[in-house]
């Protein structure tokens, strides 16, 4: 038990120094790279929990792919970073002031937060015990069986998102030449080699 | 006091023991993976390979090894220390951590965790974050344009390598390798779903970057690209981590589609054969494959590679994941006892 707490706190540290770190680092690859040592030291509190599913969900689909993409844009942006400071003070007051207001929003409303009558009954009550069912599939009856057609609903809007997002960026250019396989395997060496017998200085 | 020696340190000693175990042959099988690789490219082209330092040439890795260790390390200028040595390492971690679930035999594995696919996948999709910050962190044009290549190729491939798995799950019914393995007692799963052990086979090609889908390396056109820059021991740890991930894929493939430990046939001579040294000789098929298809095929171009990745295997891939999922519920032929 003391072991696992030791673990705890080591990798709760970590991610709380890694968080720092995304928004105070200089270089904004720096701060994906940190950003992705964020995601690890979350992964491992997952892993702690005995939430091994989501553990490796987290690694899968954000450090995998999500960050990638992230990294791959931060990358490529040619970003003068000496301009980009020279900004700060300018914006600092209205920054400051609109982080200040949403702040106190927060603030107002967790206080004055309570929870409906049966909802905290609820919250704990689908999962059975970790160790009577393996998270998988405990997860899958949740998502597949319980919450099928909210499951389906969230992956619609999802697709209709993307579908959105591809028909915005989509522009035919003019004069592309797209390799065409079918018409490849299509040709005949009789279409396109001819063989002839050609006499001096007569030509084709 | 006792307790803390038997309940924490004990426990400790046997998993670095059993970490060892696993490492060195991994270690050993990457130097001379590299030894036979040039050995039967030597063959299929007509040449001897490597012959002079020892016998037939067997020594050739190790002297590699260390000509490689008496190099300098050079810095790049303007290259960013940290991650350009980080890199390097990273990448080759991610070769070694991923065989801790890997089942060598009947209960022969180090962690034999319930979601094992999971964590194999999860391993495979960061390898592609070694190989672009290297590009990145190198400070060359060659270096950056390689890593960009990597990182569009892995990420595509990986999404047919992950529909591939789940038909593979769909039959199991578990996400545990060991009983992926054992599920394929009556028959390998190679044989029913034949189609996706090609897929997988090639995507694994295209993940480790191999030839015909060596674009990040592609010497002809960008000189070696994302380690233009590295030399000595971090170039050594580049391609000892491809080598390690070449064997590490043969081995999931194994697992996957070949009856991981299982013998061909549960008759007599083939019984006797302990089950580790079945998982051996599959794995050392498929890299002889790997090998061979490098000798032989041309090095995709750029829009082909990203043409059969999405247009062609991606939906072959999500077409079999509907019928084999259709068939198993259609004959009730899903695993019973889910895990």
């Amino acid at each position: 038990m003391v072991i696992q707490s030791i673990v705890f706190y080591v990798f709760s540290c970590a991610l709380l120094i890694c968080g720092v770190m995304v928004i105070s680092a200089r270089n904004p690859v720096h701060s994906v790279l940190w950003l992705i040592a964020a995601f690890f030291q979350a992964a491992g509190l997952f892993v702690l929990m005995g939430a091994e599913f989501l553990a490796m969900i987290l690694v899968i689909v954000y450090v995998g792919a999500v960050a990638v993409l992230f990294l791959f844009v931060v990358m490529m942006l040619d970003i003068n970073f000496v301009e980009l400071r020279r900004g700060v003070v300018r914006y600092l007051p209205i920054g400051g002031l609109i982080g200040l207001v949403l702040v106190s929003e927060l603030v107002a409303m967790v206080s004055g937060w309570v929870p409906a009558a049966g909802a905290l009954a609820q919250l704990g009550a689908p999962v059975p015990p970790v160790d009577q069912i393996s998270n998988t599939r405990a997860l899958g009856q949740l998502i597949y069986t319980q919450y099928f057609y909210l499951f389906q609903t969230a992956g619609m809007i999802l697709l209709v998102a993307m579908i959105g997002a591809i028909v915005l960026t989509l522009r035919s250019r003019e004069g592309v030449r797209r390799q065409n396989v079918p018409a490849q395997l299509a040709r005949r060496r009789e279409d396109v080699v001819a063989v002839r017998k050609v006499p001096t200085r007569g030509g084709v | 006091m006792a307790s803390f020696w038997s309940g924490y340190v004990l426990p400790l000693v046997i998993i670095v023991a059993e970490i060892v175990l696993i490492v060195g042959p991994v270690m050993l099988g990457v130097a001379y993976l590299t030894y036979a690789e040039r050995k039967v490219m030597g063959a299929i082209q007509m040449r001897q390979g490597p012959n002079l330092v020892g016998p037939f040439g067997l020594l050739q890795p190790i002297a590699d090894g260390i000509k490689l260790l008496g190099k300098e390390m050079i810095f790049p200028a303007g290259a960013n220390p940290a991650i350009f040595i980080g890199a390097p390492v990273m990448t080759f971690l991610l070769a070694l951590v991923a065989w801790a679930v890997i089942p060598f035999d009947a209960g022969i594995v180090l962690a034999d965790i319930n979601v094992g696919v999971l964590y194999l996948y999860a391993i495979s999709s960061l390898g592609v974050y070694g190989i672009v910050m290297a590009g990145w962190a190198s400070n060359s044009k060659y270096a950056f344009l390689g890593g960009l290549r990597s990182a569009a190729q892995m990420v595509s491939y990986e999404v047919s390598i992950g529909f591939v798995m789940i038909t593979v799950l769909l039959c199991v019914g578990s996400l545990n390798l060991s009983k992926i393995v054992l599920a394929q007692q009556t028959v390998w799963f190679c044989i029913p779903l034949f189609p996706m052990f090609i897929i997988f086979f090639v995507s694994a090609l295209a993940e480790t970057n191999r030839a015909p889908f060596d674009l990040p390396e592609g010497e002809s056109e960008i000189v070696a690209g994302f380690f233009v820059e590295y030399s000595a021991m971090a170039y050594a740890l580049f391609m000892l981590a491809e080598y390690g991930n070449m064997i590490l894929m043969s081995a999931i493939t194994t697992i996957l589609f070949l009856g991981g430990w299982l013998p061909p046939f549960n008759v007599v001579p083939f019984i006797w054969v302990p089950g580790i040294i079945w998982f051996a000789i599959k794995i050392a098929f498929i890299l002889f494959v790997f090998l061979w298809v490098r000798a032989t095929v041309p090095r995709y171009r750029y829009d082909q590679l990203m043409r059969l990745g999405w247009k062609v295997f991606l939906p072959f891939s999500l077409v079999w994941v509907v019928l084999t999922a259709g068939v198993l519920v259609g004959f009730g032929w899903l695993p019973k006892n889910i895990g």
